[in-house]
Protein backbone atom coordinates (compact mmCIF):
# COMPACT_ATOMS: atom_id res chain seq x y z
CA UNK A 1 0.00 0.00 0.00
CA UNK A 2 3.00 2.20 0.32
CA UNK A 3 2.75 3.27 -3.30
CA UNK A 4 -0.89 4.23 -3.00
CA UNK A 5 -2.49 7.34 -4.46
CA UNK A 6 -2.09 9.23 -1.16
CA UNK A 7 1.64 9.47 -2.01
CA UNK A 8 0.97 12.07 -4.70
CA UNK A 9 3.86 14.53 -4.49
CA UNK A 10 4.97 15.47 -8.02
CA UNK A 11 1.93 14.12 -9.88
CA UNK A 12 0.00 16.18 -12.36
CA UNK A 13 -3.57 16.05 -13.64
CA UNK A 14 -5.36 15.81 -10.29
CA UNK A 15 -7.63 18.72 -11.09
CA UNK A 16 -7.60 22.47 -10.62
CA UNK A 17 -6.60 24.08 -7.35
CA UNK A 18 -9.81 25.48 -5.88
CA UNK A 19 -9.41 28.06 -3.15
CA UNK A 20 -12.51 29.10 -1.23
CA UNK A 21 -12.25 32.59 0.24
CA UNK A 22 -13.54 32.96 3.81
CA UNK A 23 -13.85 29.22 4.06
CA UNK A 24 -15.83 27.92 7.07
CA UNK A 25 -14.11 25.52 9.48
CA UNK A 26 -16.55 22.80 8.52
CA UNK A 27 -18.80 22.51 5.47
CA UNK A 28 -21.49 20.29 6.98
CA UNK A 29 -22.60 19.01 10.35
CA UNK A 30 -21.39 15.49 9.53
CA UNK A 31 -17.87 16.87 9.04
CA UNK A 32 -17.91 18.28 12.58
CA UNK A 33 -19.09 14.95 13.96
CA UNK A 34 -16.65 12.84 11.88
CA UNK A 35 -13.77 15.05 13.00
CA UNK A 36 -14.72 14.92 16.68
CA UNK A 37 -15.48 11.19 16.62
CA UNK A 38 -12.04 10.51 15.15
CA UNK A 39 -10.31 12.42 17.94
CA UNK A 40 -12.53 11.07 20.72
CA UNK A 41 -12.19 7.44 19.56
CA UNK A 42 -8.45 7.94 19.08
CA UNK A 43 -8.26 8.99 22.72
CA UNK A 44 -9.17 5.37 23.59
CA UNK A 45 -5.45 4.70 23.27
CA UNK A 46 -6.04 1.53 21.27
CA UNK A 47 -4.21 2.81 18.19
CA UNK A 48 -1.69 5.52 17.45
CA UNK A 49 -1.65 8.36 14.92
CA UNK A 50 0.58 6.43 12.51
CA UNK A 51 -1.88 3.54 12.51
CA UNK A 52 -4.79 5.88 11.79
CA UNK A 53 -2.89 7.48 8.90
CA UNK A 54 -2.15 4.01 7.55
CA UNK A 55 -5.84 3.07 7.66
CA UNK A 56 -6.73 6.13 5.58
CA UNK A 57 -4.03 5.18 3.08
CA UNK A 58 -5.68 1.79 2.68
CA UNK A 59 -8.79 3.41 1.22
CA UNK A 60 -9.09 2.18 -2.39
CA UNK A 61 -7.40 4.67 -4.73
CA UNK A 62 -10.40 5.51 -6.90
CA UNK A 63 -12.43 6.30 -3.76
CA UNK A 64 -9.59 8.28 -2.18
CA UNK A 65 -9.34 10.55 -5.20
CA UNK A 66 -13.07 11.19 -5.49
CA UNK A 67 -14.00 11.80 -1.86
CA UNK A 68 -13.40 14.66 0.53
CA UNK A 69 -10.86 14.67 3.30
CA UNK A 70 -13.33 13.98 6.09
CA UNK A 71 -14.64 11.04 4.08
CA UNK A 72 -11.08 9.65 4.23
CA UNK A 73 -11.20 10.14 7.99
CA UNK A 74 -14.59 8.46 8.23
CA UNK A 75 -13.35 5.48 6.23
CA UNK A 76 -10.25 5.16 8.41
CA UNK A 77 -12.26 5.46 11.61
CA UNK A 78 -14.72 2.74 10.58
CA UNK A 79 -11.87 0.40 9.74
CA UNK A 80 -10.14 1.05 13.08
CA UNK A 81 -13.33 0.56 15.07
CA UNK A 82 -13.98 -2.73 13.29
CA UNK A 83 -10.40 -3.94 13.69
CA UNK A 84 -10.27 -3.19 17.41
CA UNK A 85 -13.76 -4.57 18.10
CA UNK A 86 -15.54 -1.35 19.06
CA UNK A 87 -18.22 -2.23 16.52
CA UNK A 88 -18.92 -5.09 14.13
CA UNK A 89 -20.11 -5.09 10.52
CA UNK A 90 -23.68 -5.89 11.52
CA UNK A 91 -23.81 -2.92 13.87
CA UNK A 92 -22.49 -0.58 11.18
CA UNK A 93 -25.09 -1.87 8.75
CA UNK A 94 -28.06 -1.80 11.14
CA UNK A 95 -27.09 1.07 13.44
CA UNK A 96 -28.21 -1.10 16.36
CA UNK A 97 -25.90 -2.39 19.08
CA UNK A 98 -25.26 -6.12 19.03
CA UNK A 99 -25.31 -7.54 22.58
CA UNK A 100 -23.03 -10.39 21.43
CA UNK A 101 -20.21 -8.00 20.47
CA UNK A 102 -17.66 -8.19 23.35
CA UNK A 103 -16.84 -5.00 25.23
CA UNK A 104 -13.43 -3.54 24.44
CA UNK A 105 -11.37 -3.68 27.62
CA UNK A 106 -9.06 -0.92 28.84
CA UNK A 107 -10.26 1.65 26.32
CA UNK A 108 -9.60 5.09 27.79
CA UNK A 109 -12.63 7.36 27.92
CA UNK A 110 -12.17 11.03 27.07
CA UNK A 111 -14.55 13.07 29.21
CA UNK A 112 -15.77 16.39 27.93
CA UNK A 113 -14.27 18.12 30.94
CA UNK A 114 -10.82 16.78 30.05
CA UNK A 115 -10.77 17.72 26.37
CA UNK A 116 -8.88 20.98 26.82
CA UNK A 117 -6.24 19.37 29.02
CA UNK A 118 -5.74 16.42 26.66
CA UNK A 119 -5.44 18.61 23.57
CA UNK A 120 -2.98 20.91 25.32
CA UNK A 121 -0.83 17.96 26.36
CA UNK A 122 -0.77 16.51 22.83
CA UNK A 123 1.41 13.52 22.11
CA UNK A 124 5.13 14.12 21.84
CA UNK A 125 7.00 11.67 19.60
CA UNK A 126 10.41 12.87 20.77
CA UNK A 127 12.22 10.06 22.62
CA UNK A 128 15.35 9.76 24.72
CA UNK A 129 17.67 7.04 23.45
CA UNK A 130 21.36 6.32 23.62
CA UNK A 131 21.99 6.67 19.90
CA UNK A 132 24.63 8.39 17.82
CA UNK A 133 23.44 10.02 14.59
CA UNK A 134 24.89 8.26 11.53
CA UNK A 135 24.86 11.49 9.50
CA UNK A 136 25.76 15.06 10.27
CA UNK A 137 24.59 18.45 9.06
CA UNK A 138 25.86 19.37 5.61
CA UNK A 139 26.47 15.75 4.60
CA UNK A 140 25.06 14.37 1.34
CA UNK A 141 22.79 11.34 1.77
CA UNK A 142 20.65 9.21 -0.53
CA UNK A 143 17.15 7.89 0.15
CA UNK A 144 17.19 4.13 -0.18
CA UNK A 145 14.99 2.99 -3.08
CA UNK A 146 12.65 0.83 -1.07
CA UNK A 147 8.97 0.08 -1.71
CA UNK A 148 7.60 -1.63 1.40
CA UNK A 149 4.02 -2.93 1.30
CA UNK A 150 3.37 -1.22 4.62
CA UNK A 151 3.21 2.32 6.01
CA UNK A 152 6.11 4.66 5.36
CA UNK A 153 6.78 8.40 5.44
CA UNK A 154 9.44 8.41 2.74
CA UNK A 155 7.57 9.91 -0.20
CA UNK A 156 8.00 8.08 -3.50
CA UNK A 157 9.47 11.16 -5.17
CA UNK A 158 12.47 11.10 -2.80
CA UNK A 159 13.46 7.46 -3.27
CA UNK A 160 16.83 6.96 -4.87
CA UNK A 161 17.43 10.72 -4.73
CA UNK A 162 20.23 12.46 -2.93
CA UNK A 163 20.05 15.54 -0.79
CA UNK A 164 21.96 17.49 1.80
CA UNK A 165 21.29 16.88 5.46
CA UNK A 166 20.03 20.23 6.66
CA UNK A 167 19.14 19.79 10.31
CA UNK A 168 18.42 17.15 12.91
CA UNK A 169 14.97 17.44 14.52
CA UNK A 170 15.87 14.66 16.97
CA UNK A 171 15.14 11.08 17.92
CA UNK A 172 11.53 10.47 16.91
CA UNK A 173 9.13 7.53 16.98
CA UNK A 174 9.46 5.62 13.69
CA UNK A 175 6.09 5.70 11.88
CA UNK A 176 6.86 2.69 9.69
CA UNK A 177 7.06 0.36 12.70
CA UNK A 178 4.63 2.22 14.93
CA UNK A 179 1.81 2.03 12.37
CA UNK A 180 2.27 -1.70 11.90
CA UNK A 181 2.21 -2.70 15.57
CA UNK A 182 5.97 -3.28 15.64
CA UNK A 183 6.70 -0.73 18.37
CA UNK A 184 8.05 2.79 18.37
CA UNK A 185 11.65 1.96 17.35
CA UNK A 186 12.68 5.61 17.83
CA UNK A 187 15.75 6.80 15.96
CA UNK A 188 17.20 9.91 14.40
CA UNK A 189 15.10 11.89 11.96
CA UNK A 190 16.71 14.50 9.69
CA UNK A 191 15.49 17.32 7.50
CA UNK A 192 17.01 16.72 4.06
CA UNK A 193 17.29 19.42 1.38
CA UNK A 194 16.80 18.25 -2.21
CA UNK A 195 17.39 20.38 -5.30
CA UNK A 196 14.48 20.49 -7.73
CA UNK A 197 16.81 19.21 -10.48
CA UNK A 198 17.63 16.10 -8.40
CA UNK A 199 13.93 15.36 -7.85
CA UNK A 200 12.33 16.53 -11.07
CA UNK A 201 15.04 16.47 -13.71
CA UNK A 202 17.48 18.77 -15.39
CA UNK A 203 14.91 21.28 -16.63
CA UNK A 204 13.71 22.07 -13.11
CA UNK A 205 14.15 25.57 -11.68
CA UNK A 206 17.62 25.75 -10.11
CA UNK A 207 16.31 28.09 -7.40
CA UNK A 208 13.75 25.58 -6.09
CA UNK A 209 14.39 23.18 -3.20
CA UNK A 210 12.27 20.67 -1.30
CA UNK A 211 12.90 19.82 2.36
CA UNK A 212 11.70 16.45 3.63
CA UNK A 213 11.92 14.96 7.12
CA UNK A 214 13.43 11.50 6.77
CA UNK A 215 14.40 8.87 9.32
CA UNK A 216 17.87 7.37 9.39
CA UNK A 217 16.48 3.99 8.30
CA UNK A 218 15.44 5.59 5.00
CA UNK A 219 18.91 6.93 4.25
CA UNK A 220 22.30 5.70 3.08
CA UNK A 221 25.72 7.25 2.50
CA UNK A 222 26.66 8.19 -1.02
CA UNK B 1 -24.76 18.69 1.26
CA UNK B 2 -26.29 21.47 -0.78
CA UNK B 3 -29.75 20.76 -2.08
CA UNK B 4 -30.75 19.07 1.16
CA UNK B 5 -31.31 22.23 3.13
CA UNK B 6 -35.02 22.19 2.37
CA UNK B 7 -35.55 18.83 3.98
CA UNK B 8 -34.08 17.38 7.14
CA UNK B 9 -36.05 14.16 6.92
CA UNK B 10 -33.69 11.26 7.73
CA UNK B 11 -34.70 9.46 4.58
CA UNK B 12 -32.99 12.23 2.66
CA UNK B 13 -29.67 11.96 4.48
CA UNK B 14 -26.74 11.06 2.31
CA UNK B 15 -24.93 7.79 2.80
CA UNK B 16 -22.05 9.66 4.41
CA UNK B 17 -24.29 11.49 6.85
CA UNK B 18 -25.94 8.22 7.82
CA UNK B 19 -22.59 6.50 8.40
CA UNK B 20 -21.47 9.31 10.71
CA UNK B 21 -24.76 9.22 12.65
CA UNK B 22 -24.52 5.47 12.98
CA UNK B 23 -20.99 5.66 14.37
CA UNK B 24 -21.89 8.42 16.80
CA UNK B 25 -24.93 6.62 18.16
CA UNK B 26 -23.12 3.27 18.47
CA UNK B 27 -20.07 4.74 20.20
CA UNK B 28 -22.02 6.88 22.64
CA UNK B 29 -24.56 4.14 23.38
CA UNK B 30 -21.78 1.65 24.09
CA UNK B 31 -20.09 4.17 26.36
CA UNK B 32 -16.88 4.52 24.33
CA UNK B 33 -17.34 8.20 23.53
CA UNK B 34 -18.64 11.04 25.70
CA UNK B 35 -21.09 13.29 23.78
CA UNK B 36 -19.75 16.21 25.82
CA UNK B 37 -16.26 15.46 24.51
CA UNK B 38 -17.50 15.61 20.91
CA UNK B 39 -19.05 19.01 21.53
CA UNK B 40 -15.95 20.28 23.31
CA UNK B 41 -13.71 19.11 20.45
CA UNK B 42 -15.86 20.82 17.83
CA UNK B 43 -16.13 23.98 19.91
CA UNK B 44 -12.34 24.12 20.35
CA UNK B 45 -11.53 23.93 16.66
CA UNK B 46 -14.45 25.98 15.44
CA UNK B 47 -14.21 28.86 17.90
CA UNK B 48 -11.04 28.79 20.02
CA UNK B 49 -8.09 27.83 17.84
CA UNK B 50 -7.21 29.53 14.57
CA UNK B 51 -4.71 31.62 12.65
CA UNK B 52 -5.12 34.56 15.05
CA UNK B 53 -2.83 32.54 17.32
CA UNK B 54 -0.12 32.31 14.69
CA UNK B 55 -0.57 35.98 13.83
CA UNK B 56 0.26 36.90 17.43
CA UNK B 57 3.46 34.86 17.23
CA UNK B 58 4.47 36.49 13.95
CA UNK B 59 3.69 40.04 15.07
CA UNK B 60 5.74 39.52 18.20
CA UNK B 61 8.65 38.19 16.16
CA UNK B 62 8.43 41.26 13.92
CA UNK B 63 8.62 43.62 16.87
CA UNK B 64 10.94 41.79 19.31
CA UNK B 65 14.29 40.68 17.81
CA UNK B 66 15.11 38.46 20.80
CA UNK B 67 11.80 36.67 20.47
CA UNK B 68 12.36 36.19 16.74
CA UNK B 69 15.76 34.60 17.38
CA UNK B 70 14.21 32.28 19.94
CA UNK B 71 11.39 31.41 17.55
CA UNK B 72 13.80 30.51 14.77
CA UNK B 73 16.02 28.39 17.02
CA UNK B 74 13.48 26.75 19.37
CA UNK B 75 10.03 27.33 17.92
CA UNK B 76 8.25 24.82 20.15
CA UNK B 77 9.33 26.60 23.34
CA UNK B 78 8.89 30.11 21.93
CA UNK B 79 5.35 29.35 20.77
CA UNK B 80 4.46 27.55 24.01
CA UNK B 81 5.50 30.71 25.84
CA UNK B 82 2.65 32.43 23.98
CA UNK B 83 0.39 29.69 25.38
CA UNK B 84 -0.09 27.86 22.08
CA UNK B 85 0.83 24.21 22.35
CA UNK B 86 -0.43 20.66 22.17
CA UNK B 87 -1.97 18.40 19.61
CA UNK B 88 -0.45 18.68 16.12
CA UNK B 89 1.94 21.33 17.38
CA UNK B 90 4.05 19.20 19.68
CA UNK B 91 7.17 19.81 17.60
CA UNK B 92 7.35 23.17 15.83
CA UNK B 93 9.81 24.70 13.39
CA UNK B 94 9.55 28.24 12.03
CA UNK B 95 11.08 29.12 8.67
CA UNK B 96 11.68 32.75 7.77
CA UNK B 97 10.75 34.41 4.50
CA UNK B 98 13.15 37.13 3.37
CA UNK B 99 13.81 39.10 0.21
CA UNK B 100 16.00 36.19 -0.96
CA UNK B 101 14.16 33.11 0.34
CA UNK B 102 10.48 32.14 0.16
CA UNK B 103 9.21 29.16 2.17
CA UNK B 104 5.96 27.28 1.59
CA UNK B 105 4.56 24.30 3.53
CA UNK B 106 2.74 21.15 2.38
CA UNK B 107 2.03 17.62 3.51
CA UNK B 108 2.13 15.52 0.33
CA UNK B 109 1.23 12.27 2.15
CA UNK B 110 -1.76 13.45 4.18
CA UNK B 111 -2.65 16.83 5.72
CA UNK B 112 -0.18 17.58 8.55
CA UNK B 113 -0.62 21.17 9.68
CA UNK B 114 0.22 23.15 12.86
CA UNK B 115 -3.17 23.15 14.61
CA UNK B 116 -2.33 25.19 17.74
CA UNK B 117 -1.19 28.20 15.69
CA UNK B 118 -3.33 27.91 12.54
CA UNK B 119 -6.35 25.80 13.50
CA UNK B 120 -7.58 23.12 11.09
CA UNK B 121 -6.32 23.25 7.50
CA UNK B 122 -8.41 24.65 4.65
CA UNK B 123 -9.79 22.23 2.06
CA UNK B 124 -7.31 23.29 -0.62
CA UNK B 125 -4.35 22.45 1.64
CA UNK B 126 -5.67 18.90 1.99
CA UNK B 127 -6.61 18.58 -1.67
CA UNK B 128 -4.87 16.45 -4.28
CA UNK B 129 -4.04 19.37 -6.61
CA UNK B 130 -2.11 21.28 -3.92
CA UNK B 131 -0.39 18.25 -2.39
CA UNK B 132 0.69 16.88 -5.76
CA UNK B 133 1.80 20.08 -7.46
CA UNK B 134 3.40 22.39 -4.92
CA UNK B 135 6.52 20.24 -4.57
CA UNK B 136 7.19 20.10 -8.32
CA UNK B 137 5.86 23.51 -9.40
CA UNK B 138 5.84 25.80 -6.36
CA UNK B 139 6.07 29.00 -8.40
CA UNK B 140 3.11 27.97 -10.55
CA UNK B 141 1.01 27.16 -7.49
CA UNK B 142 1.98 30.43 -5.79
CA UNK B 143 0.97 32.34 -8.92
CA UNK B 144 -2.50 30.81 -8.62
CA UNK B 145 -2.67 32.44 -5.19
CA UNK B 146 -1.62 35.71 -6.80
CA UNK B 147 1.89 35.48 -5.38
CA UNK B 148 4.55 36.46 -7.88
CA UNK B 149 8.15 35.79 -6.94
CA UNK B 150 11.15 37.19 -8.72
CA UNK B 151 13.27 34.59 -10.55
CA UNK B 152 16.23 35.12 -8.22
CA UNK B 153 14.26 34.25 -5.07
CA UNK B 154 15.05 30.79 -3.70
CA UNK B 155 11.89 28.76 -3.09
CA UNK B 156 11.91 26.21 -0.29
CA UNK B 157 9.02 23.75 -0.05
CA UNK B 158 8.67 21.95 3.30
CA UNK B 159 7.00 18.54 3.05
CA UNK B 160 5.68 17.68 6.53
CA UNK B 161 6.53 13.98 6.59
CA UNK B 162 7.38 13.75 10.31
CA UNK B 163 5.57 15.16 13.36
CA UNK B 164 7.59 18.35 12.93
CA UNK B 165 5.09 21.09 12.07
CA UNK B 166 6.22 24.07 10.01
CA UNK B 167 5.08 27.67 10.31
CA UNK B 168 6.26 30.34 7.89
CA UNK B 169 7.38 33.64 9.36
CA UNK B 170 6.31 35.99 6.57
CA UNK B 171 8.31 39.07 5.66
CA UNK B 172 7.23 42.17 7.52
CA UNK B 173 5.55 44.43 4.96
CA UNK B 174 7.25 47.68 4.04
CA UNK B 175 5.93 50.89 5.55
CA UNK B 176 4.85 49.30 8.84
CA UNK B 177 7.53 50.79 11.11
CA UNK B 178 4.93 52.88 12.93
CA UNK B 179 2.58 49.96 13.66
CA UNK B 180 2.52 48.16 17.00
CA UNK B 181 2.19 44.40 17.45
CA UNK B 182 -1.60 44.52 17.73
CA UNK B 183 -1.86 46.44 14.44
CA UNK B 184 0.68 44.19 12.74
CA UNK B 185 -1.32 41.07 13.66
CA UNK B 186 -4.06 42.24 11.33
CA UNK B 187 -1.66 41.95 8.39
CA UNK B 188 -0.75 38.33 9.14
CA UNK B 189 -3.05 35.95 7.29
CA UNK B 190 -3.33 32.18 7.48
CA UNK B 191 -2.06 31.90 3.91
CA UNK B 192 1.01 34.00 4.67
CA UNK B 193 1.93 31.55 7.46
CA UNK B 194 1.53 28.57 5.09
CA UNK B 195 3.61 30.52 2.60
CA UNK B 196 1.24 30.66 -0.37
CA UNK B 197 0.78 34.42 -0.04
CA UNK B 198 2.68 37.30 1.51
CA UNK B 199 1.47 39.24 4.53
CA UNK B 200 -0.99 42.02 3.70
CA UNK B 201 0.56 45.38 2.93
CA UNK B 202 -0.03 48.23 5.36
CA UNK B 203 -2.50 50.05 3.13
CA UNK B 204 -4.78 47.02 2.75
CA UNK B 205 -5.44 46.86 6.48
CA UNK B 206 -9.18 46.85 7.04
Amino acid sequence: MVDGVHDMGGMDGLGPLEVEENEPWFHAEWERRAFALTLAAGASGKWNLDKSRYERELMPGPDYLTTSYYEHWLYGLEQLLLEYGFVNEGELASGKTDPKQPKVVDARYLEGANVEKVLRKGGSVLREADLTPAFSEGEMVRVINRHPLSHTRAPRYTRGRQGMLDRVPGILVFPDSNAMGDGEQPHYCYSVRFSAAELWGQDADEKNFVYVDLWENYLENL
Amino acid sequence: MSGHDHDHDHSHLSDTELRVRTLESLLTEKGYVDPDALNALIDTYEFKVGPRNGAKVVARAWTEPDYKNWLLTDATAAIAEMDFEGRQGEHMAVVENTAEIHNVVVCTLCSCYPWPVLGLPPVWYKSSPYRSRVVIDPRGVLEEFGTELSDDVEVRVWDSTSEMRYLVLPERPAGTDNLNAAELQELVTRDSMIGVRKALSANTEA
